[in-house]
C-alpha cells in the first residue's frame, strides 16, 4: 500500500495549513463518532496467544557469552569502469602477460574479466582478469560474432584432484607424470571464440600487429598526460 | 635588438597563463601601466595583465573598444583565425593538440609510420650514394 498522504500540507516545517478544528472536520472523526452513537470506538487489545511454556535452561554460562556482530553486506560484483565495454582493447600491467594489448569480452560473476588474445595473435588464452591491472584503451573490436555465454567461473576453477597414498618409491615419478595437458575441449573452445574474432581484427587496417605488439613506456612518455 | 611588436589597439595576443590558455584575443584597450582590455569572438571582454600575453605578429584595424560585433567583423575580414593557422606558431600549436590527443592505437600507427619513412629515406640514399660512388 502507498504511504498514507497527509491532508494537511506543510506551510513550513512544524506548520500545516489547517488547524486543530479543521482537520478534525476532513478527516471525518465526525462521522466515525456518529457511527458509533457519539463517542470513539473502542478496540479492545487483540489477546496474544500466551507462548508455549519454555522449559527452564540446564546450562548458564558462567560469562557473558560475546555475540558476533550483524553483518548485513550484500556482495555484488565489482563496478565495471565505464570506459570498458565489451571488445575493448586492453592493457595488462601484471603477471606473465603484462603490456600484452589484450580483447575483453564480459565481466563474470565474481567481477574478473574476461578475456582473450586472441591466442593466435599474442598468446593470450581465455583468461580472467583483475580490472585493476588493466588500462582500457579507447580502441574498439567488433565482438557481434563471438559467442562467449558459456564461459564462467567455474570454467576457470582448478581441477581438484584425489590424493592418492603416497607410495615412497615411485614419488618422484609418479609427480612428473601428472603434468598439466590442457584438455582438448579447452582448446576447441579458444579455437571457436577467437575465430570471429580474428575475423573482426583483420578487417581494420594494422589492428593485429598493434595487438601482437606489446605496449612499454619509452622516453618522454608521461602515463598520467598520455590519452589512452 | 628593438622591439618589433608593441602592445597596441588591434594587437592580436596569445594567453599564456591561467583559465585562458592557448586562446586567441585582440588588445582593446589598455588600462594602465600593467594591463590591457582584451576581448575575443567567444569571451567576455575582460582585463588581463600584459605578463599573461604572448604578442603575435598579427594586427588588425579597429578604433578604441570597439563593439563586439564590429570586432568579430574586423576579425573576419583580417582573416586572423586563417593567418594564425597558417603562420609557424599556429602551425606548431596544433601539432602539439594532435600529438597530446593521440591514444594508443594512434601511436602504434605513427611508429609503423615513421619506421616506413625512414625505410624509404634510406632506400633513397643508398641510391645516391650508389650513384655517386659510380
Amino acid at each position: 500500500m502507498a504511504p498514507k498522504q497527509s491532508r494537511n500540507p506543510e506551510l513550513i516545517r512544524g506548520v500545516g495549513k489547517f488547524s486543530r478544528s479543521k482537520m478534525y472536520h476532513k478527516r471525518g472523526l465526525w462521522a466515525i463518532k456518529a457511527k458509533n452513537g457519539g463517542v470513539f470506538p473502542r478496540h479492545d487489545p487483540v489477546a496474544k496467544p500466551s507462548p508455549a511454556a519454555a522449559k527452564p535452561s540446564k546450562f548458564y554460562p558462567a560469562d557473558d557469552v560475546k555475540k558476533p556482530l550483524l553483518n548485513k553486506r550484500n556482495p555484488r560484483p565489482t563496478k565495471l569502469r565505464a570506459s570498458i565495454a565489451p571488445g575493448t582493447v586492453l592493457i595488462i600491467l601484471a603477471g606473465r602477460f603484462k603490456g600484452k594489448r589484450v580483447v575483453f569480452l564480459k565481466q563474470l560473476s565474481s567481477g574478473l574479466l574476461l578475456i582473450t588474445g586472441p591466442f593466435k595473435v599474442n598468446g593470450v588464452p581465455l583468461r580472467r582478469v583483475n580490472q585493476s591491472y588493466v588500462i582500457a584503451t579507447s580502441t574498439k573490436v567488433d565482438v557481434s560474432g563471438v559467442n562467449f555465454e558459456k564461459f564462467d567461473d567455474k570454467y576457470f576453477a582448478k581441477k581438484v584432484e584425489k590424493k592418492k597414498s603416497k607410495g615412497e618409491g615411485e614419488f618422484f615419478e609418479a609427480e612428473k607424470e601428472e603434468k598439466n595437458v590442457l584438455p582438448q575441449e579447452k582448446k576447441d573452445d579458444q579455437k571457436s571464440v577467437d575465430a570471429a574474432l580474428i575475423k573482426s581484427i583483420e578487417a581494420v587496417p594494422d589492428l593485429k600487429t598493434y595487438l601482437a605488439a606489446r605496449f612499454s613506456l619509452k622516453a618522454g612518455m608521461k602515463p598520467h598526460e598520455l590519452v589512452f | 635588438m628593438p622591439f618589433k611588436r608593441y602592445i597596441e589597439i588591434g594587437r592580436v595576443a596569445l594567453i599564456n597563463y591561467g583559465k585562458d590558455y592557448g586562446r586567441l584575443v585582440v588588445i582593446v584597450d589598455v588600462v594602465d601601466q600593467n594591463r590591457a582590455l582584451v576581448d575575443a569572438p567567444d569571451m567576455v571582454r575582460s582585463q588581463m595583465n600584459f605578463k599573461r600575453l604572448s604578442l603575435t605578429d598579427i594586427k588588425i584595424d579597429i578604433k578604441r573598444v570597439p563593439r563586439k560585433s564590429t570586432l568579430i567583423k574586423a576579425m573576419q575580414e583580417a582573416d586572423v583565425q586563417g593567418k594564425w593557422d597558417k603562420s609557424s606558431w599556429g602551425r606548431k600549436l596544433i601539432v602539439q593538440k594532435k600529438r597530446a590527443s593521440l591514444n594508443d592505437f594512434d601511436r602504434f600507427k605513427l611508429m609503423l609510420a615513421k619506421i616506413k619513412r625512414g625505410g624509404l629515406i634510406r632506400q633513397e640514399l643508398a641510391k645516391l650514394k650508389k650513384e655517386s660512388a659510380s
